[in-house]
């Protein structure tokens, strides 16, 4: 009671705008998704109701195994595929850049120099980013002017743009940061001294880094693994302009649904594609605990 | 100790270089292609030298009104920048303790980050979409003229692509916050406080000019966030399009290199925004020291 008494306007008030904004552009949004997802439609309008035929609609045909598999799960399938190749990549290179970064490099400054070298392209324009690969891998781009001089090939190499290749690439480009920044920050909290009691110990360089340094990476791994599945499985951009518009993603049927007013079906389609990322992700974060990490 | 010199060492600095060059090349040829002469295509070998294309972009030849759209980007930069250093700020003072709902607060911040940006954007797309058809049935049951005359919609740059890309910007500016205070010396705040200064004293002559070179980077985040946002403001901008979108709009579309001339203009946009940001960081860290 006398703590009742003596309250002062606390600094947890400080919160309440930031905290407006999210349950206005955040939280309400997504549960009006929800909502929405079971009303009905027609050309023009939406119409309040209790429906699942926006659900059923997504999965018509592809319980029915004698046919082709649905355009659903083919869907689903191709996201997973460009899931799992951009998160190899970029696990593999933003690992190798951290490592660098973290362990080579002696002086404090030219971390930071390094560091901002690697983050600056985060700051400018994605799609300036994704259009810059036309004049190299293009029909006519560098790539293919070198394998024709070489020899390597006769004629211009068409898989190079508008592909499945392409739309790695420009994840991989894209998104390595994502993975750079968390590992390093894991691998700057280790302490130097345990390193050196494994190579004092007689361990070699390749037995430090499996067992002392990838085991304690493991939470920025972790972070940055959730960062680059999310943002692919989510895309429409990238897919859509490094695909040439014509590889399908779950993010571009969303896309699509909306500019033909077909709002409930695409937010029945952004209720799945939402419950499967948080699936992932809560998967992913019971091995560790984001909040420790900053 | 992990030996220097020796042959790991040279292979990591040799892929370091070439992840640098597979992050800058490509931005570097477009620059070099904007630069052509007026027969110039997509693709090397250059035809000539000239500024020809970004006068063909001045002119908006060929281009959608790109001057009114660079604006409006800019414009909602800088308000998006300025509401994401004072909300995330204040955010992260009240963060230093533990609050009512602060770990449901924590929760849709990093929920925000890992969203799909399509279904956040879809759903404030829905959100004002309702609140239209709530205004219009307001204005057709109290007859409010005003609204059965004037009013279309609610969606539009100023609020709800507002608040789709703060939703985008914000998490990152508390989350600087966090790493500030994290490692945050308060000995020299409590010493204020045992001074008898105020709170607002204490944050004012204390806390701030402590954290002002961390507010440099909020904010380097805010604007070119904004600035090159993309996926949630797809579906809420409303009648006028940002540049990011335009931009997106034009890669189907245009065939000459006033695009990549565009792609210069933006991205020097860009580098002078964080070599701005970068140099106050400097100066206020020099200042300090």
């Amino acid at each position: 009671m006398m703590k009742l008494l003596k309250l002062k306007p606390s600094v947890g008030l400080l919160s309440i705008p930031y905290s407006l904004i999210f349950i206005f552009f955040f939280f309400i949004p997504l549960v009006l998704t929800f909502i929405i997802s079971f009303w009905d439609y027609n050309e023009y309008s939406i119409i309040p109701d209790f429906i699942f035929e926006n659900y059923s609609y997504i999965f018509k045909d592809c319980f029915n195994f004698e046919k082709d598999m649905c355009v659903t799960f083919k869907t689903y399938l191709s996201t997973f595929m460009f899931c799992f190749i951009t998160w190899f990549f970029t696990l593999i290179i933003g690992f190798f850049v951290a490592y660098f970064l973290a362990f080579y490099v002696n002086s404090v400054t030219w971390q930071i120099v390094l560091f901002l070298i690697c983050t600056i392209p985060f700051w400018t324009s994605n799609v300036i980013r994704m259009i810059s690969w036309i004049p190299l891998l293009g029909r006519n781009g560098l790539v293919n002017d070198f394998l024709l001089y070489t020899g390597l090939t006769d004629i211009p190499q068409e898989w190079l743009l508008y592909s499945g290749f392409s739309i790695v690439l420009a994840f991989v480009h894209l998104y390595t940061l994502f993975m750079i920044v968390p590992i390093f920050n894991s691998m700057m909290r280790i302490d130097k001294s345990i390193i050196e009691a494994a190579y004092d110990n007689g361990a070699n360089g390749l037995q430090i880094l499996w067992n002392v340094i990838i085991p304690l990476c493991k939470p920025g791994i972790v972070i940055g693994s959730i960062f680059v599945i999310t943002v692919v499985m989510g895309d429409f951009i990238t897919i859509g302009i490094m695909g040439g518009q014509q590889i399908p993603s779950i993010g571009k049927i969303i896309y699509v649904e909306m500019s033909y007013l077909q709002l409930p079906a695409a937010a029945a389609n952004a209720v799945i594609l939402l419950a499967l990322t948080l699936l992932i992700i809560w998967i992913m974060t019971k091995m560790i605990d984001i909040r420790k990490e900053l | 100790m992990l030996n220097k010199k020796n042959k790991t060492y040279y292979t990591c600095v040799f892929f370091f270089c070439l992840f640098v060059l597979f992050l800058y090349g490509p931005t570097f040829t477009i620059v070099l292609l904007s630069f052509q002469g007026p027969d110039g295509g997509l693709t090397f070998p250059l035809n000539g030298v000239s500024t020809y294309w970004f006068k063909e972009l001045w002119r908006g030849g060929s281009v959608v009104d790109i001057g009114s759209a660079f604006e409006r980007s800019m414009i909602l930069g800088v308000i998006v920048m300025v509401l994401t250093v004072l909300l995330s700020v204040s955010a992260g003072l009240a963060f230093r303790k533990k609050f009512w709902g602060s770990d449901t607060l924590f929760f849709a911040t990093v929920a925000s980050l890992i969203v799909p940006s399509i279904v956040l954007s879809l759903g404030v797309a829905l959100q004002f979409r309702l609140l239209d058809d709530f205004t219009k049935w307001l204005g057709s049951s109290l007859d409010i003229n005003y609204i059965n005359e004037s009013f279309q919609t609610t969606l539009g740059m100023f609020t709800s692509g507002l608040g789709a890309q703060l939703t985008w910007t914000l998490p990152f500016g508390l989350l600087i916050m966090f790493a500030v205070f994290n490692r945050f010396d308060k000995s020299y705040e409590e010493s204020a406080r045992d001074l008898g200064a105020t709170p607002w004293k204490t944050f004012k002559e204390i806390v701030f000019p402590l954290i002002a070179p961390s507010i440099i980077g909020i904010a380097l985040f805010g604007f070119t966030l904004s600035y090159d946002e993309l996926a949630r403001s797809s579906q809420v901008m409303g009648a006028g399009n940002t540049l990011p979108l335009e931009l997106r709009g034009l890669t189907t579309t245009v065939t000459t290199p006033v695009i990549y001339a565009l792609g210069t203009v933006t991205t020097f946009v860009s580098f002078s925004v964080i070599g701005i940001s970068i140099a106050c960081y400097i100066w206020l860290k020099r200042k300090r020291g």
